[in-house]
């Protein structure tokens, strides 16, 4: 039996413990918010916070998941929305949106550790986290609207 | 060809107007592309179908005063949802925020719904607002009818209709269930209002999902659920028209969680958009059927597209590209010889591009009681009607297509195989089943932007001024997906930045050779405009330097005096748009051209070792476009793109920022293609899988800033999804060049060993 902390609700889960995190929380918490995109940790669609960091949940088995406090976009903006996410809609950064659930917890991510980043750390930052439709320069945008408002 | 009637006495589409209602239908003649009906097996593609009219779009005001519009076109990024809306909204003068969208299910009565071609906009554009007129004309006569006033003594204000004389004023809810008793005026008693009265045209809005696609709450063909649904993953046949030999699932169905495996027949030629066939694995949740899937011994009989090699293909297109083709456009006297002093030629080569949106292909059905329920993101709702009705042997009125947010689109999900497989497979388990494609799937089992090889030839005056052009494309067309007998250029792909080569020259002949498909071919954004823009436009910038003349002045040239192009006697479709309505006007070419000049600072740009500056324009689903593009290269051969520039002539524009956003990634978009996009195939077998061999671009990798300038226009809105791609891959190759001296001819960097 795995246990493990979901956006502040415990949780236990007694199958497969290979299972990625991500098909847990998609197709048995049904918290959809968090994105499949390559399942090889290639695109960051499946961004999601472990203990504060940000992880790719499609590698990441639920037995490493076991004891952690995870946090999906759901509970991001749950007491209202995150400073990151208020950048991201000042600045009309979603095309599709379906990469954004995962930039946005990236950058939640990096403005956390580093509260107002220079380019080459966004870029080294986001570099994992692929958007097709091309919204990156709002993005960078976004992350230095946001930069210092995060707690 | 508009014909608008009352339908809230025949109570249609209750579930979104309640009684009191006052809802409107369109009827609206249709355009389909004249490509499909090539051997297509849909009927929904015949001669017959095309002469008929639609209902089209809906417009519900309800008592308390809420506007339910209809977006019946689907919302993959471009913010249709929220820009068509928002142009009936305009003319009915309702305040956009009491106005809520409604997303239309697969419906023929709505008109076409395949969000495809850039053309949601210039298609529905006259009749959104004239649907709005007439709701806005029928709301005042019900206010004048209530007063005893005449009506053209009242006028409507924001979500009220005035009469100025009294000081009277209704609102449009306290009107609705008047309104909705009253017979619907005559087009010829609309008035449109004046462009200087437009509440929203041209300013534009935000997109209605902005919040929901931030918060992670908005529902994609990934996150729909159905009670009682099984999951499955599909193992397709490797090669193109291949099938099952024998299956071993033995090991799958050890794997926990996985319930069975079940077989799907492999399509019957032509393959259009029939499933393709394989071993579909059932189980409880997706990453069970993943795993089984792995654990699946199957032997495949591969077909004769087994020996499909890519290298080898791409030496006989080539060698086709070589030869004299079917002559699709001559000007003055081409068919006599080429003259054979100062000639100038060159190859060029763009390979199979695969789509890769960022949510792979999705889908969820359900078929209980002769009828099928799907959840799709989906481009062509109407098309997933008519492919599960075929495979089902149900009516297409018994398939009800619900339309998701798309994550990611670029035509792949025009073609609606991926749904037809849910559907398949619900009707074999008698359950809701989501089919759920990996990344590989997708990347391998694509309709993949067709492989062209252009061979271009000008014989050039003592100033570099072409005497005679000859340019000549050979790829597989997307019309053998349809007909496995197609293998020329068909007219709208030719049309697409070949046939319409806007240059004023004396001498102009325009081929197309034959190619045979080996896996399946399709739209991806931009489509023929990418390899076409590319060829045209790089071999202008080469002719430029060979003269030692600017290339934007060699260009401007070369167009000539403003003008528009006479194709009489020359088949050009001008993406199903009358000619009339959108002549192609090389003046419209030539003014982006010198805005981009302009507003680039471009006379003033110098070129250096590793840092240069590449010019292209070119028109495509009706816009114009120029853009210029910079490099910098380093030793070590990275190259970064500190800025883009590009400026856009698409007619009158509804939402300006949805156009910035648009050219934006379009210019990411041409990154992808030029950097690294390429699929090759060893024994018909596809040799990409993900992004780590199929990569796209990255943030550091994309345009660090791209500047976009609207010229302010009157004219019809074009498109603008799409234009941006072709201009931008050119500019960036001429850019290259700029600062290394070495040309690109043939796509992907990343496989010429150059840079990357």
């Amino acid at each position: 039996m795995i246990k493990l902390k979901v956006n502040g609700i415990d949780r236990s889960f007694d199958g497969d413990p290979d299972m990625p995190l991500l098909w847990y929380v998609r197709d048995i918490l049904a918290l959809t918010g968090t994105k499949f995109g390559c399942g090889m940790a290639l695109c960051g669609a499946c961004t999601v916070h472990k203990n504060g960091q940000a992880i790719r949940s499609c590698v990441t088995p639920m037995s490493s998941a076991a004891n952690s406090e995870i946090r999906t976009i759901e509970d991001l903006g749950a007491n209202g929305l995150h400073p990151v996410q208020k950048a991201w809609m000042e600045l009309n950064v979603p095309q599709c949106g379906y990469c954004q659930s995962g930039q946005i917890m990236q950058a939640a991510s990096l403005l956390k550790g580093t509260p107002h980043p220079t380019d080459n750390e966004i870029d080294e930052a986001m570099a994992g986290n692929i958007c097709r439709c091309g919204t990156y320069q709002r993005i960078r945008q976004a992350i230095k609207l946001a930069a210092g408002k995060t707690a | 060809m508009t014909q608008i009637e009352n339908v809230s006495r025949r109570k249609f589409l209750q579930g979104a107007f309640g009684a009191g209602a006052f809802v409107l239908a369109v009827r609206h003649a249709r355009f389909i592309p004249s490509i499909l009906a090539q051997g297509a097996p849909l009927d929904w593609q015949s001669e017959a179908d095309r002469a008929a009219f639609h209902p089209n779009l809906f417009v519900g005001i309800q008592p308390d005063g809420t506007v339910y519009i209809i977006a019946h076109r689907s919302e993959m990024g471009t913010v249709i949802r929220t820009s068509l809306p928002l142009v009936l909204a305009d003319e009915l003068d309702a305040d956009w925020k009491r106005v809520k969208i409604d997303q239309g299910i697969g419906d023929k009565r709505y008109g076409d719904q395949n969000t495809d071609g850039s053309q949601s906009v210039r298609r529905f554009f006259t009749t959104m607002r004239e649907c709005g007129a007439t709701a806005r004309l029928m709301l005042l006569q019900a206010a004048a009818a209530r007063w005893n006033v005449p009506a053209a003594e009242c006028s409507t204000e924001l979500h009220v209709v005035v009469h100025k004389a009294s000081g009277r004023r209704l609102a449009y809810g306290d009107l609705a269930a008047d309104a909705s008793h009253l017979p619907v005026p005559k087009k010829e008693d609309l008035q449109l209002k004046k462009p200087a009265d437009w509440r929203y045209i041209g300013k534009g809005a935000k997109s209605v999902d902005l919040e929901n696609l931030c918060t992670g709450k908005a529902v994609f063909g990934m996150d729909a659920r159905m009670e009682g649904m099984v999951y499955a993953s599909i193992e397709h046949p490797p090669v193109f028209g291949g099938k099952v030999k024998t299956v071993d699932d033995q090991e799958t169905l050890k794997v926990a969680g996985v319930r069975q495996t079940v077989s799907i027949d492999p399509f019957k030629p032509p393959a259009a958009f029939q499933p393709l066939g394989g071993v579909a694995v059932i189980a409880d949740n997706t990453w069970a059927a993943f795993q089984g899937r792995k654990k699946l011994k199957i032997t495949w009989d591969n077909g004769p597209n087994e020996t499909y090699d890519s290298a080898e293909y791409k030496k006989e297109l080539r060698e086709t590209s070589h030869k004299p083709g079917k002559v699709i456009r001559s000007v003055g006297d081409s068919d006599k010889t080429f003259p054979t002093e100062n000639v100038v030629e060159a190859d060029y080569y763009v390979p199979l591009l695969a789509h890769t949106p960022m949510e792979p292909l999705v889908a969820l059905a359900e078929f209980k009681d002769g009828k099928v329920t799907a959840w799709a993101p989906t481009q062509n709702p109407q098309a997933v009607q008519a492919i599960v009705s075929s495979q089902l042997g149900i009516a297409k009125e018994d398939v009800v297509c619900h339309v998701t947010f798309l994550g990611g689109g670029f035509g792949r999900k025009s073609k609606p195989d991926y749904v037809a497989e849910a559907a398949v497979l619900s009707k074999k388990l008698g359950r809701p089943v989501k089919v759920v494609w990996k990344r590989e799937d997708d990347v391998q089992f694509d309709y993949y932007n067709a492989v062209a090889a252009m061979y271009m030839k000008a014989a050039v005056d003592e100033k570099g001024k072409p005497t005679a052009w000859l340019q000549r494309s050979v790829f597989p067309p997307i019309s053998s997906i349809f007909d496995v007998t197609q293998v020329y250029g068909d007219p709208p792909h030719l049309a697409q930045g070949w046939t319409d080569l806007p240059y004023d020259l004396p001498s102009i002949r325009i081929e197309n050779g034959p190619a045979q498909a080996h896996v399946r071919i399709g739209w991806l954004r931009s489509v023929a405009n990418i390899y076409h823009g590319f060829a045209v436009q790089c071999f202008t910038d080469e002719l430029a330097h060979r003269a030692h003349r600017d290339p934007v002045e060699y260009q401007l040239d070369l167009i000539g005096p403003p003008r528009t192009l006479d194709f009489t006697g020359v088949t050009y479709p001008n993406y199903g748009a009358d000619y009339k309505t959108y002549p192609w006007e090389t003046g419209r070419l030539r003014g982006v051209i010198e805005s981009v000049a302009e507003k680039s600072g471009w006379a003033k740009k110098k070129n250096g070792k590793g840092h240069g500056f590449g010019f292209a324009a070119h028109r495509s689903f009706l816009t114009y476009v120029a853009t210029v593009v910079e490099v910098e290269i380093s030793d070590d051969g990275t190259i970064r793109i500190p800025r883009v520039d590009t400026a856009v002539d698409a007619g009158i524009v509804v939402n300006p920022e949805a156009l910035r956003a648009q050219f934006e990634g379009a210019a990411v978009f041409g990154t992808s293609i030029v950097r690294t996009g390429e699929i090759t195939a060893k024994n018909g077998i596809i040799q990409q899988s993900n992004f780590n061999d199929y990569p796209v671009a990255r943030i550091h990798e994309a345009p660090a800033h791209t500047n976009v300038y609207i010229t302010e226009s009157s004219a019809p809105p074009a498109g603008v999804g799409e234009p941006g791609v072709p201009p931008f891959v050119a500019a960036f190759c001429n850019a290259i060049f700029a600062a290394t001296g070495k040309r690109v001819r043939d796509l992907p960097l990343s496989s010429n060993g150059n840079f990357d």
